[in-house]
């Protein structure tokens, strides 16, 4: 319960040269759910994943020192932001990366503004985060409540999913991706008809599930994550919502929720994601070595933003040779064109958008299946200029038109 | 059809429906804990965990022996409830006689333990358990769909919590144990084996709760965090029905169940808080809960 005390030394092999005096000490904290629903699709894998990142750069070539710790934010934004001020404050760290929160990333992101530290977002969801909260200190990696109501969201629609009623967890996740489905549901020419929040890390949704089977809705928007959108799934299966004509919508499902809900249950569900283990040759390979640490296990595209993330920074510092300025740090990220071996190449617009591609992808059925991990089929690619909101439409004060 | 509150009536009894079996859950749990205070007088911090542990067994069962569910509903209990006797001989039994405390820590910290050594192995975002094939489906009541395995839990856990309820409270046995937990020396006087009766009952509260894990795995995510999602609020059931009483364990499970249900309909927001705010209101009115008995 107490902050995992986890330090791990990013171990640097220096063959033949010793350190030289001028290197320069980077300090990287991994704040993650370590213990609860989101443990699985940030947690451990993220630091496993930042560890993999500072042994591909190779530190000691281009004069950093790098050390990674670790600590558990509870899923608590009281608790994200006193560790984080505890790492900026006593523990010099220079960048915190993952956060896979909204409500906690949201509240990391006003103490790193306020310290001018690196903070960059891999696991959380809320938009807000490039838009009206958007800080010149804050990379937004990997993916969005937008990008997803834009992926998922529209291909529901255009399949004919035209009236929508929405699960949604009763946090600033759920709330925003909520808005943003409705924008794109609307947008689209579909309608909303109601909504129900529930807690978050809720057991039982049968209570729910039966108010969305009234509405008559053609399509269940499931605004939740982890946990709640496994035991969402699971008992719509369990009360015959699709059997009904009801379609249900996973708005945020990752590759472990996948994985805990079997392929016979998860079936047919479309999803959006940045990343998938098994797309490419490079991401196949990340794979391998990551399940060295975690066997059994497929690394989801939070872990592999971390990844891709921490790659990038230490770029950044290492042409600057000085972590002392987040800003700094973080306008050199955005001068810098993106390009590593997970997400490709890549830009960060000035609002702290990180943009890629978005995959759509449909949950294959299990004689599908080949192999344990094969659970999905590409169904479309959202080019990187369609996946993530327009930078006008954000709101974001750091953007000059706005 | 009328309304309520602006609800259809079909709507509510759907979910009073549901609400009654959300309560089957919080009144096995409920129980167990029960059980275990009335007779040890230890809070069973572990309880949430052993609910966990019976459906990872359950789980385990299935995927690497073949075992089925109806084959895991007996066999889950016995297995689980065997760990609770080992925990109560080596750990429990030394707190005897010491402050409430000593047993909620040494509980809590093994629950930690439990819960983390699942979550090691098994990461948190939980296990597939299929509903068995032959409670697959359900009925349309005319009011609402009724899952069939949904149907199965509510009539399973009536009948156990009757049975515990009747061997406890009318058998010879059970007031044995009553006996025992009032004047432990006078019940050995008369040639019992009170430690013997206490190591099983908690044998049999760890079942119980093992036995609401396995039925919980095919509708819940099976997964390490699954028992302390719940068990808070199985305390709170326990404090508002009365620590240690077998029926008021019983009643307040179901008929928070139901309120709880009732809740996701009117303020969902609020499902996860009003038991606790029927706590605190039951503890400042009657302090000794529901049922509960004058210490």
């Amino acid at each position: 319960m107490k902050l995992a005390g986890l330090t791990l030394f990013a171990a640097v092999a220096l063959i033949g040269t010793a350190a030289q005096a001028e290197d320069v000490a980077v300090k990287i904290g991994v704040m993650s759910d370590m213990s609860g629903l989101y443990a699985d699709l940030g947690g451990p894998g993220s630091v496993t994943a930042a560890k993999l990142a500072v042994q591909d750069f190779n530190p000691a070539a281009h004069g950093l020192k790098v050390e990674i710790v670790s600590g558990d934010m509870q899923n608590k934004p009281d608790v994200g932001a006193n560790l984080a001020r505890q790492w900026f404050d006593v523990d010099h760290v220079d960048m915190i990366v993952d956060v896979p929160n909204s409500g906690v990333a949201l509240a990391v992101n006003e103490v790193a503004r306020e310290k001018n530290k690196v903070f960059i977002v891999s696991g959380a969801a809320s938009s807000d985060l490039t838009g009206p909260k958007c800080s010149p200190d804050t990379i937004h990696w990997t993916y969005d409540t937008w990008m997803l109501a834009n992926g998922t969201g529209k291909a529901m629609v255009k399949a004919g999913g035209d009236t929508w009623f929405f699960l949604t967890a009763d946090y600033a996740f759920g709330h925003a991706l909520e808005r943003d489905t409705t924008a794109v549901v609307l947008a689209n020419g579909g309608k909303v008809l109601g909504s129900v929040s529930h807690p978050l890390n809720n057991s039982d949704f049968s209570s729910f599930l039966l108010q969305a089977q009234a509405s008559k809705a053609k399509v269940i928007g499931l605004a939740n994550a982890g946990g709640d959108t496994i035991n969402s799934i699971k008992q719509a299966a369990e009360f015959g919502i699709n059997k009904g004509g009801q379609q249900l919508a996973g708005l945020l499902v990752f590759v472990s929720d996948v994985n805990a809900l079997g392929l016979n249950i998860a079936q047919g569900l479309v999803l959006t994601e940045t990343w998938y283990w098994d797309m490419t040759d490079a991401n196949r390979a990340f794979t391998k070595r990551w399940q060295a640490e975690h066997a059994g296990k497929f690394p989801t595209m939070v872990q592999a933003g971390v990844y891709s993330a921490v790659t990038h920074y230490l770029k950044a510092v290492a042409a600057l040779k000085s972590t002392d300025d987040g800003k700094v740090v973080v306008a050199k990220m955005k001068e810098m064109p993106v390009d590593d071996p997970l997400f490709g190449k890549g830009t960060i617009r000035a609002d702290g958008r990180n943009i890629h591609p978005a995959y759509l992808f449909e949950v294959k059925k299990p004689e599908e299946s080949k192999y344990p991990g094969d659970y999905y089929k590409l169904r479309s690619t959202i080019p990187a200029e369609e996946a993530f909101r327009p930078l006008k439409d954000g709101n974001c004060p750091l953007v000059s038109s706005n | 059809m009328f309304e309520i509150f602006g609800i259809p009536s079909q709507a509510l009894f759907g979910q009073l429906l549901l609400g009654l079996i959300n309560g089957s859950f919080y009144a096995l749990l409920s129980l167990g804990l029960a059980v275990i205070f009335g007779m040890l007088n230890i809070i069973n911090f572990t309880h949430g965990a052993q609910y966990m542990m019976g459906a990872f067994i359950a789980y385990m069962l299935l995927q690497y022996l073949g075992v089925n569910y109806w084959f895991a509903l007996f066999i889950v209990p016995i297995v689980v409830g065997a760990t609770g006797i080992v925990i109560e001989r080596l750990l429990l039994k030394r707190l005897q006689g010491l402050d409430h405390l000593y047993g909620l820590i040494l509980t809590f910290g093994l629950a930690l333990i439990i819960e983390g050594l699942f979550r090691n192995y098994y990461g948190s975002s939980g296990q597939p358990y299929a509903v068995p094939d032959a409670l697959q489906g359900g009925h349309n009541l005319g009011f609402m769909f009724l899952p069939n395995y949904r149907a199965w839990v509510i009539a399973f856990s009536f009948v156990v919590c009757f049975v515990t309820w009747f061997a406890i409270e009318r058998t010879r046995l059970g007031s044995y144990l009553r006996a025992a937990t009032e004047n432990p020396a006078l019940v050995r006087a008369f040639g019992i084996n009170v430690p013997r009766m206490v190591t099983l009952t908690y044998g049999f509260g760890v079942g119980l709760a093992a036995l609401a894990g396995v039925m919980a795995a095919p509708i819940y995510n099976v997964s390490p965090q699954m028992g302390s999602d719940l068990i808070i609020v199985v305390f709170a059931v326990v404090v508002i029905g009365g620590m240690g009483s077998i029926m008021g364990a019983i009643l307040t499970g179901f008929a928070l169940g139901i309120v709880e249900g009732l809740t996701k309909v009117f303020f969902p927001e609020a499902s996860n808080t009003v038991i606790f705010a029927i706590m605190i209101v039951v503890l400042l009115v009657r302090p000794a809960g529901m049922f509960g008995r004058r210490a």
